[in-house]
């Protein structure tokens, strides 16, 4: 694939759950034509599904009349994938989860996406909508981790 | 959408000859997976099947809602004195289980002969 400038992918997904998989998939063939590695492409895999769970759960509240945008842009260095929805963004961000809590009750075994997202790409971004809605999460992964 | 979770349950023997549960699963784990990984462990003689193995070798994919499930089973496991372990997960989902911390509670092997072994 040429590196001489950005290439932008472009994807509308219904507000449904498995649909996260349409842009696992663009996001995978992306990565992969860029040259990154499969353990990064399988790290990226997982952290553009986590994001579009919760844009199709939390941002757009799974009302199927909504869609969540995806775009993907290729840069020489880095892929970043913007994640869209409807929702009002996130008011603060949750606690790192805590396993020992999990096992004993304290804590909702749910609520990973955000850790997950974070731990496993180079960069995550959450931005909330100035209209109270088109807010987004960013995600960036490098070419070359050892730049991160 | 999804993958429809497909769930079994095979009877082992370790080579002490000590007997274990297979949860065998394929295909999507996630929040739609509830009957077919609570259920089907669920179903599990809790006064015999005091050792219980986790099979992910069909599973392509787990996203943090499917984890959550594992989790679960992990807390009623735990409550009804069963030791769990996992096996035939990717490279990927290994490193995820091992970053949400469900090592400290379900050893993880690469296969299942290495888990009965391991047992």
């Amino acid at each position: 694939m040429s590196q001489s400038k950005t290439k932008i992918v472009e994807l509308k997904l219904p507000t449904c759950l498995g649909y996260e998989k349409v842009a696992m998939s663009t996001a995978a063939s992306l990565a992969k034509l860029m040259g990154l590695p499969g353990e990064r492409i399988e790290d990226l895999k997982t952290a553009v599904a986590e994001a579009c769970i919760n844009a199709i759960e939390h941002g757009n509240r799974l009302n199927e009349k909504l869609s969540v945008g995806v775009i993907l842009r290729a840069e020489p260095d880095a892929l970043e994938v913007k994640v869209i929805d409807d929702g009002s963004g996130i008011k603060k961000q949750p606690a790192k989860p805590d396993i020992d809590r999990k096992m004993h009750g304290e804590e909702d075994p749910r609520g990973m996406g955000m850790f997950l997202i974070q731990a496993l790409v180079d960069e995550a971004e959450w931005v909330a909508g100035l209209d109270g809605k088109s807010s987004y999460v960013r995600l960036l992964i490098k070419l070359d981790k050892d730049a991160a | 959408m999804q993958t429809e979770t497909k769930s079994r349950v095979d009877q082992l023997t370790t080579p002490d000859g000590h007997p274990v549960a297979v949860l065998r699963f394929e295909g999507d784990i996630a929040s739609t997976s509830k009957d077919a990984v609570l259920g089907t462990y669920q179903s599990l003689p809790k006064e015999t099947a005091k050792l219980v193995l986790l099979d992910f070798t069909g599973v392509d994919y787990i996203n943090s809602s499917g984890i959550a499930l594992v989790i679960q089973l992990l807390i009623e496991a735990s409550n009804a004195g069963q030791k769990v372990y996992c096996f035939g997960l990717s490279a990927h989902f290994t490193k995820v289980f091992t970053m949400v911390g469900i090592t400290k509670y379900a050893g993880l092997f690469p296969t299942q002969a290495e888990a009965l072994a391991g047992l």
